[in-house]
C-alpha cells in the first residue's frame, strides 16, 4: 500500500518534472506582438482592404514556416479608420499589448506618433506615406519610411521623363498634376529645383478636394500648356478620373507617369478597364503582378489549409506592397533576434537596431534593395516603373533612384528649418 | 447625485446663488474631484504601469473632446446659432501655437493666444448669423470650415514645415517635462476642469441667459432689451476661443500641428456629441463626449472579445474575417445607437441622467 502510494509520487514527481522540462523551453519562446494600423472603413478604404490582408498573409507564411529563429510573430491589427485620435488609441493598445514594432499607416498619424515612438522606443514603418523628411533618422530615430518618399519618387519620376527624352529636358515642357493637399504639394520642392538644373518648363496644376473634378485642369495640359510630358501625383478616386479625362481629351497615355497612389489595378478599372489606360507608366515601390516565389508560398500555404487563395492576391500592387511592409518588420525582428539570441526577450530598442541593419533582402525581386542605416531610413529611395501593357501593368525598368544628393540637401534643410 | 433636498432653507443670496447648494452635493465634487486627481496612480497601482497608460488614454482623448463639445455647447445648445465649423477653428488655435511655439514660448502663453485668435476669426465667422439662421447659416459655417483649411493649407507662413504640419515641443511645468500619457493627463485635466467651471458660471450669468433668450426667440430677446448683434458675436467668440483651445490642446498633445485633424469629419463628430449628450447642457457636454470618444474603443475590445467565440458549436468569425468584421460593425453599430438615442430620448444622455436621478430622488417612496 505504503510502496505503491510511493511509487505513484515518484511517478508523479517525474511527470511534472518532464512536462517542466518541456514546459521550460516552451515558455521563453514566447510568442512576439507587432502592432498593425489598418483603415479598412476610413478615407483610403480601398488601399486598406487589400494591403492589410497582404501584412497577414505574409506573416502567417512565415508562421508557419517555423516562424523568425523559432519564434512566432503575432500582429494585432486595429483600424482606425484614418481618424487620428483612434490613430494614437490604436499605439497606446499595440503599446499595452507589449508590441515591438508599429506598422503604422497615414500620414498624419504618422506624424502625431513620431515624437511619442521616440519617447517609448518603439520604431514604426511608414512605407509611401509620412513625411519625406523622415528619411533622416538622426531626426527621427524610431520613423522608418522604409520606401521610396514623395521626395524620391517625384526625382525618379523626373528621371524617367529624362530617359523618354534620350536624356535631354532642355526646353520640354513638364506638367505636374497634383491632389491639392500637404502630400500632394510635397514633391514640388524636388521638382521646381529639378526644373532649374534640368532646364525644363514646369507647370502645376492643382486638384482640389475630392479630386473628382479635373477636366479644366487636364484640358490646360492637352490644348494650351501642350505638355510634353505629365506627372501626375493624385489619391482615392482621382487617379481613374485622370485616365479618363486624358483619354478624352485624346492626350497619350504613354506620355503620363503616376507616383505611387495613382497606379494600382483598381484605379485601371475603375477608368474603364486597363485597355483604356494603355501605354499609362506607374512609379511603384513593391514589385507588381504574382510572378514572385513568395506569392506562389502564399497561394501554397492558402491551398495546404484547404482554402482557395483570397481574392486580394489579384490586386497586386496593395497586396505585394503589404507583403514588403510586413516583411521589412519580419527581418528587422530577425536581426534582433540573431543581434540578442533566438531567445532574448526583444524590445523595441533591439528592433530598431534591427531595422537600421536591414541590406539585401529581396524577396525575390518583389523587394527593392533596401539599405537602411542608422542616418538613412528611406532605405535609398529605390522604386520601379510599370507600364500598362495589354490591359496589364508590366515590368518597364529595374530598381533605380534619382538625384540622391538633391534629397539629401533638401532632408538636411528641412532639420535645419525646425 | 442622488441626493434629497428636503430641509434645506436659503437665507442668503450667497446660498442662493451657489453652483451647488446642497453640502452633500459639494461633497460628491469633492470626492468625484479627487477621484480624477489619483486616477493615474490607481490604474497604475491596479493595473501596472504599461496598462495603466492605455487606459488613461482613453481619458485624455475624451478631456480634450470635453473642451471641444462645451464650445460647440454653448454655441449650438445654449445660442442656437448652428455651426459646421467647429474644427476649423480649432486648427486656428492648433496653427497659431504652433507657430509661437517656434519662438519657444511655453504653453501657457500659447495655448491662450490659440484660443484668442481663434476667437477673433470667429468673430468675423459669426457675422452671417446676424442677418441668417438655421441651415443659411450651416452652409455659412461651411464655408468658413472650407476656406480656413484651403487658406492653412496655400499659406506657407501659416503651415511651414513640411507637409503643413509645425512639430511643438511636449508641454513643460515648472521645468518637468509632460510626456507620459499619466503626464499629459494632468495638464489636460486642468483645462478640462476649467472649461466645465467657465461654462457652468458663463451660462447662469448675464450673457448666458441673454444666450438663452436669443435661441428660444430672437426677436423676443431684441424687444426685451437684449443686444442681439452683440451677443451672437460674442457666442460665436466664447465657442470659439473654446475651439482654439482644444485645437492646442491636441497640438500639444500629439507634439504637431496638422490640418488633417480639423477636418469636416471632426466638425461632425462633435456635432455627434452634443446631440448625443444632449444640447443646452453642460452634463451632456461631457456625457457626449465620452460617449463618442470611447464608443469605437468599446465596440472593438467586445468584438474582439467575443467575436470568435462559438455559438451553437458555430464559430461566430474566423480571425481573419474578424479584421474586416470590426471595423464595419464599428460604423454600423455607432450609427444605430445614434439613432436610438435619438428616437427613445431625443433630448440626449444628460435628460436621460436626469430621468433616472428624478427616479431615485423619492425612491423607494414614489407617488
Amino acid at each position: 500500500m505504503k510502496s505503491s502510494s510511493n511509487r505513484t509520487r515518484i511517478l508523479a514527481t517525474a511527470a511534472a518534472a518532464g512536462v517542466l522540462g518541456l514546459a521550460a523551453p516552451a515558455a521563453a519562446q514566447k510568442e512576439i506582438v507587432i502592432g498593425l494600423q489598418c483603415d479598412r472603413t476610413g478615407a483610403t478604404q480601398t488601399v486598406g482592404v487589400v494591403f492589410c490582408p497582404g501584412n497577414h498573409d505574409y506573416l502567417a507564411l512565415v508562421n508557419s514556416t517555423g516562424g523568425v529563429e523559432g519564434r512566432k510573430i503575432r500582429a494585432m491589427e486595429i483600424d482606425h479608420e484614418y481618424k487620428v485620435p483612434q490613430g494614437i488609441e490604436s499605439y497606446e493598445r499595440h503599446k499595452k499589448e507589449g508590441a515591438v514594432s508599429i506598422l503604422l499607416y497615414g500620414t498624419p498619424h504618422t506624424q502625431a506618433l513620431a515624437a511619442k515612438m521616440a519617447e517609448d522606443k518603439i520604431p514604426g514603418t511608414s512605407p509611401g506615406f509620412g513625411t519625406a523628411a523622415s528619411a533622416d533618422g538622426k531626426r527621427y530615430p524610431y520613423l522608418f519610411p522604409v520606401a521610396a518618399t514623395y521626395w524620391s519618387q517625384a526625382a525618379a519620376s523626373v528621371k524617367f521623363v529624362k530617359d523618354q527624352f534620350k536624356g535631354d529636358l532642355k526646353g520640354k515642357k513638364i506638367a505636374y498634376l497634383f491632389y491639392d493637399n500637404p502630400a500632394g504639394k510635397e514633391p514640388l520642392a524636388i521638382l521646381e529645383d529639378l526644373a532649374k538644373i534640368e532646364g525644363f518648363t514646369l507647370k502645376t496644376f492643382a486638384v482640389p478636394a475630392p479630386g473628382v473634378e479635373m477636366g479644366p485642369q487636364v484640358l490646360d495640359i492637352a490644348d494650351r500648356f501642350e505638355a510634353d510630358f505629365v506627372i501626375a501625383h493624385l489619391f482615392g478616386r482621382s487617379p481613374s478620373v485622370s485616365i479618363k479625362e486624358f483619354k478624352r481629351v485624346g492626350y497619350k497615355m504613354s506620355k503620363v507617369v503616376s507616383l505611387v497612389w495613382g497606379g494600382a489595378e483598381a484605379d485601371l478599372e475603375a477608368a474603364g478597364g486597363g485597355a483604356l489606360a494603355e501605354g499609362y507608366h506607374t512609379i511603384q515601390f513593391a514589385g507588381v503582378g504574382t510572378d514572385y516565389q513568395v506569392h506562389r508560398d502564399i497561394a501554397e500555404m492558402y491551398k495546404k489549409q484547404g482554402k482557395q487563395p483570397p481574392k486580394e492576391m489579384n490586386s497586386t500592387v496593395y497586396y505585394n506592397r503589404g507583403i514588403f511592409h510586413m516583411a521589412t518588420h519580419v527581418e528587422a525582428i530577425r536581426n534582433a533576434l540573431k543581434a540578442k539570441g533566438a531567445n532574448a526577450d526583444i524590445t523595441g530598442e533591439d528592433v530598431k537596431n534591427g531595422f537600421e541593419q536591414i541590406k539585401g533582402v529581396t524577396l525575390g525581386g518583389l523587394m527593392p534593395p533596401l539599405e537602411l542605416t542608422a542616418s538613412d531610413h528611406e532605405g535609398g529611395g529605390w522604386v520601379q516603373i510599370f507600364t500598362v501593357k495589354g490591359g496589364k501593368l508590366t515590368k518597364q525598368s529595374d530598381w533605380f533612384r534619382a538625384y540622391p544628393e538633391l534629397i539629401k540637401k533638401h532632408i538636411e534643410a528641412d532639420a535645419k528649418k525646425s | 447625485m442622488f441626493h434629497r433636498e428636503s430641509g434645506y432653507f436659503k437665507t442668503t443670496y450667497g446660498a442662493d446663488m451657489a453652483l451647488y447648494p446642497l453640502p452633500i452635493a459639494q461633497w460628491s465634487v469633492a470626492v468625484l474631484a479627487v477621484l480624477f486627481l489619483l486616477l493615474p496612480l490607481v490604474t497604475t497601482e491596479l493595473f501596472g504601469a504599461r496598462n495603466a497608460e492605455y487606459y488613461v488614454t482613453n481619458v485624455n482623448f475624451i478631456l480634450i473632446a470635453i473642451v471641444g463639445a462645451l464650445g460647440l455647447n454653448i454655441l449650438v445648445g445654449y445660442t442656437g446659432q448652428i455651426s459646421i465649423g467647429h474644427a476649423a477653428f480649432m486648427s486656428v488655435g492648433a496653427y497659431t501655437a504652433a507657430n509661437l511655439a517656434k519662438f519657444g514660448l511655453p504653453f501657457w502663453v500659447t495655448l491662450p493666444a490659440g484660443g484668442l485668435m481663434a476667437a477673433a476669426i470667429g468673430v468675423v465667422v459669426g457675422i452671417p448669423s446676424l442677418r441668417i439662421k438655421g441651415l443659411y447659416l450651416a452652409i455659412a459655417t461651411l464655408a468658413a470650415q472650407l476656406i480656413i483649411e484651403w487658406i492653412i493649407n496655400h499659406v506657407p507662413a501659416i503651415s511651414g514645415g513640411s507637409q503643413a504640419s509645425i512639430e511643438v515641443p511636449r508641454p513643460t511645468v515648472f521645468g518637468f517635462t509632460l510626456s507620459a500619457q499619466r503626464e499629459l493627463y494632468y495638464f489636460l485635466l486642468f483645462f478640462a476642469v476649467a472649461s466645465i467651471v467657465l461654462t457652468l458660471n458663463l451660462v447662469r450669468s448675464r450673457i448666458g441667459r441673454a444666450f438663452i433668450a436669443i435661441r428660444d426667440q430672437d426677436i423676443a430677446a431684441e424687444i426685451i432689451g437684449i443686444n442681439i448683434f452683440r451677443y451672437k458675436l460674442t457666442a460665436f467668440a466664447i465657442s470659439s476661443f473654446y475651439a482654439g483651445v482644444t485645437g492646442v490642446l491636441y497640438t500639444y498633445y500629439y507634439g504637431v500641428a496638422n490640418y488633417e485633424n480639423f477636418q469636416i469629419t471632426t466638425s461632425i463628430d462633435y456635432l455627434a456629441m452634443i446631440i448625443i449628450g444632449g444640447q443646452g447642457s453642460v452634463l451632456g457636454s461631457i456625457f457626449g463626449a465620452t460617449f463618442v470618444s470611447l464608443l469605437p474603443t468599446a465596440i472593438r475590445e467586445f468584438m474582439q472579445y467575443f467575436g470568435t467565440m462559438q455559438i451553437f458549436g458555430m464559430q461566430l468569425f474566423t480571425e481573419a474575417e474578424l479584421n474586416n468584421v470590426i471595423p464595419a460593425m464599428r460604423l454600423t453599430v455607432f450609427g444605430l445607437l445614434i439613432i436610438i438615442f435619438l428616437v427613445l430620448e431625443p433630448e440626449g444622455l444628460n435628460r436621460l441622467w436626469r430621468n433616472i436621478r428624478s427616479y431615485f430622488r423619492v425612491w423607494p417612496f414614489s407617488y
